[in-house]
């Protein structure tokens, strides 16, 4: 790869040096950061002014539905990869609830071909803990890992069964690799399609309780302990699993967890919306839920403190019939992929949010979570030599997100209409540049 | 021919109705549930003469879309609306193309196509009615959705309190049961507490709501209690509401036969009662589980004035939505 780019005039994010205090030039050169400093010379190379914006190591999504195999009529390699690239993230970690679900290895050897021949970024292949992600029986969990899997998990199925769960754990701590858990109760959240709490209460729409999450939690935490495994929570969504895990990692355990931009910015009354008559937004339902401001102010402070490792996207994708129908029918899930940094420089704006901590947990600290260094080394970083992958992004471009400006297939978000803050203006994979403002690069 | 007196009703308030739609009572202000309450009353006269029945609507079609099994209230709706002049069909999703398949979105757009004036919406789903009138420029009213709303049958308990009580400001309203889940009680709070009541809600402790209570009420109060003994003491309303067996099966109530201890409505409980106090009851019944047979139809029951004013309410809400309608 004999591309050279020089991006001119950046504030640089470097999550070893943290933002730099001045402009700086990055020059990319042979598949990888060549140079970063004061007055770069671009021989040869492609100029990018980046005046007033800021590079940062590509984003890491820790949690990304790409639908395909099974549901592309939601979404497929192709367009979410897109979305993915246009939203700054050059690795995504793809989620196994396909159809067939990645539980056995030739299903991610296939996976893995159609990555190769259709993906705009890096895509690594979560596989499934148990056989058809049906919580009965373990999947082969070491085939899996040496087919290509980063991590573990059932996605939106918990491992239900304590016992099968604490045998999963045994099993992936000796291969070194995450179970990413989605931590719930399902027989205490039953039916349930939104919080539990005020809102649900006055909609007349069955709730489910953060207790269900935080027991969850709890016993995920007792079972890490046990076994030693690494466990990663996903999608945390209370202030009491903050807490817990807070505690699990002050005694040294194994556990990491994630966030989304969702729980970050919005509530419960997302789906009653700012109107007198309730609106049930269907694109506010999600799992797990939405939940209080105490809540939501519980996890910005969590991310700030470190406790929360990663901000993930839980990105899904869903077909406007899975929508546009009663709200105990629609799909649970948001199409975020699109609207992510947009969300969280919004909070920035807002003074909710440094904006070192975004960048740091889009970055390292997803990387450092499910351990992809080992894999791709330097990834989340612009350490030198190693990583090629860059965002820059103008952090002050003001957007309204709108269906036409959304490159997933899934329009399914509650922020339809709404202003966002900070646009991506160029993506560098591997060294070479994929996007620049106004245009792809095959 | 009857002449033009005859065909409308008397005294029908000249103010407007502004919106499209009644999906719930907790948008209405004082003055949409007066207004409400001095249409019923005209319409209550026409039900009243030996002729019951005016042309007020005539030339407008009325659909009752029904997803879910009902008696009282799609009966009183197409009586409502024959009443009033116009052409009622309905519809029931295990007669339709529902069952087919068919979505509401598109049910409700094919009605309109038909030429709707307004969809009377049943539905087992919370939120239902707002998805389709968000879907359809015909009215459409809130026949009882999930476990939401049933605004028509809170008017309708409303009118009825009023008519023994006169003005229920400062009345003691105790529902009881499983107010969780009951539509009923949620529509109920919102009139009773604009109009100045105060409402009681009672029931065992999985089925009574944590924060509706807590919500700050301009006018009436709300508070909830698991005690239904203490809260009958001295209440001028007694409604009780029905008692499903699949909450037995769920666990939230440990049996049927501890419910009836604890919350039958009883003659013996009533004498607790305020003097005159109405017993009420929104319909079916499960005589011997909420409320027992002797009081369901003594002389302190008004359950079967509830769906004789149903018709009269139904049909005020028709002709407020349909024809008097401004802006």
């Amino acid at each position: 790869m004999s591309e050279r780019i020089l991006l001119r005039g950046a504030q640089v994010f470097e999550p070893g040096d943290g933002l730099s205090d001045r402009p700086l030039d990055v020059l990319m050169a042979d598949g990888v950061v060549a140079e970063v400093g004061v007055g770069l010379t671009g021989d040869n190379a492609h100029v990018i002014d980046a005046a007033g914006c800021i590079a940062a190591p590509g984003f890491v999504d820790l949690h990304t539905h790409l639908r395909e195999p099974g549901f592309e009529q939601k979404g497929t390699i192709a367009t979410e990869t897109l979305a993915a690239l246009r939203g700054g993230f050059t690795t995504v970690c793809a989620m196994p609830n396909t159809e067939p679900a990645p539980d056995s290895a030739p299903v991610v050897e296939s996976l893995l071909e159609r990555i190769a021949r259709d993906a705009r970024v890096r895509v690594l292949p979560i596989g499934c803990v148990t056989r058809g992600r049906a919580g009965k029986s373990l999947a082969e969990l070491s085939e899996l890992a040496a087919a290509g899997c980063v991590a573990f998990s059932d996605d939106g199925n918990p491992v239900a069964d304590a016992r099968l769960m604490r045998h999963a754990l045994e099993l992936t701590g000796a291969l070194g690799l995450p179970l990413s858990e989605h931590s719930d109760d399902p027989v205490l959240n039953a039916g349930g399609s939104m919080n539990e709490g005020r809102v649900s209460e006055r909609l007349g729409l069955p709730g489910q309780p953060g207790a269900a999450e935080i027991a969850a939690i709890a016993r995920n935490i007792a079972l890490c302990e046990a076994t030693g495994g690494r466990l990663h929570i996903a999608h945390i969504s209370t202030a009491r699993g903050v807490e817990l895990i807070a505690e699990a990692k002050s005694r040294g355990l194994p556990v990491t967890c994630e966030v989304t931009p969702s729980h970050l910015l919005l509530t419960e009354d997302a789906v009653a919306g700012d109107g007198a008559e309730p609106l049930y937004d269907t694109n506010a339902r999600v799992n797990p839920p939405l939940r209080t401001e105490a809540d939501r102010r519980a996890l910005l402070r969590g991310l700030e403190a470190g406790v929360i490792d990663a901000i993930a996207t839980d990105h899904a994708p869903h077909a406007i019939e899975d929508k546009e129908c009663e709200f105990d029918d629609a799909a649970p899930g948001i199409s975020v992929l699109d609207t992510a940094l947009g969300t969280l420089l919004l909070l920035v704006e807002r003074g909710e949010l440094q904006l070192e901590t975004v960048l740091r947990r889009l970055t390292a600290g997803p990387a450092q979570a499910f351990n992809l260094d080992a894999r791709m080394p330097g990834v989340g970083t612009l350490r030198r030599g190693v990583a090629g992958d860059v965002v820059l992004f103008d952090g002050a471009a003001r957007w309204t997100v709108e269906v036409a400006r959304m490159h997933s297939k899934g329009k399914n978000t509650p922020l339809l209409g709404r202003e966002l803050v900070g646009d991506v203006a160029a993506v560098i994979l591997g060294g070479s540049l994929v996007f620049e403002r106004g245009q792809v690069h095959a | 021919m009857l002449d033009a007196a005859e065909v409308t009703p008397a005294e029908l308030p000249t103010q407007g109705w502004h919106e499209k739609d009644l999906l719930d009572t907790d948008t209405m202000t004082r003055d949409d549930i007066m207004l409400v309450m001095q249409s019923a009353e005209a319409m209550a006269e026409v039900r009243s003469r030996p002729q019951r029945k005016v042309a007020t609507l005539r030339g407008r079609t009325i659909v009752t879309l029904f997803y879910e099994q009902s008696t009282r209230t799609r009966a009183s709706f197409e009586v409502a609306g024959k009443s009033l002049g116009a052409d009622v069909v309905n519809i029931t999703a295990s007669g339709s193309s529902v069952g087919k398949g068919e979505s509401l979105i598109d049910t409700v757009r094919t009605l309109e196509a038909i030429g709707a004036d307004a969809l009377i919406l049943r539905h087992h789903r919370s939120g239902a009615p707002y998805l389709a009138a968000r879907h359809t420029s015909a009215s459409v009213i809130n026949g009882g959705d999930g476990t939401h709303a049933h605004p028509t049958q809170a008017l309708l308990d409303l009118f009825t309190m009023r008519r023994h009580l006169g003005d229920v400001t400062g009345r003691k309203v105790v529902i009881v049961g499983d107010v969780l889940h009951s539509r009923v009680a949620r529509s109920n709070l919102w009139t009773l507490v604009a109009l100045g009541a105060h409402v009681v809600l009672c029931g065992p402790a999985t089925l009574v709501p944590r924060t509706l209570a807590g919500g700050h009420f301009e006018q009436g109060s709300c508070e909830v209690t698991t005690d239904f003994d203490a809260a009958i003491a001295g209440a001028d309303v007694v409604m009780a509401l029905r008692m499903q067996k699949e909450r037995q099966e769920h666990g939230l109530i440990p049996s049927l036969r501890e419910y009836i201890n604890g919350y039958q409505v009883t003659s013996q409980r009533l004498q607790r009662a305020a003097p005159g106090a109405l017993v009420m009851h929104p319909g079916p019944m499960n005589e011997g589980i909420e409320i027992a047979p002797e009081v369901a139809h003594g002389l302190r029951s008004v359950v079967e004035e509830q769906v004789a004013n149903g018709v009269a309410v139904r049909m005020a809400i028709l002709y407020l939505l349909i024809a008097g309608r401004h802006g």
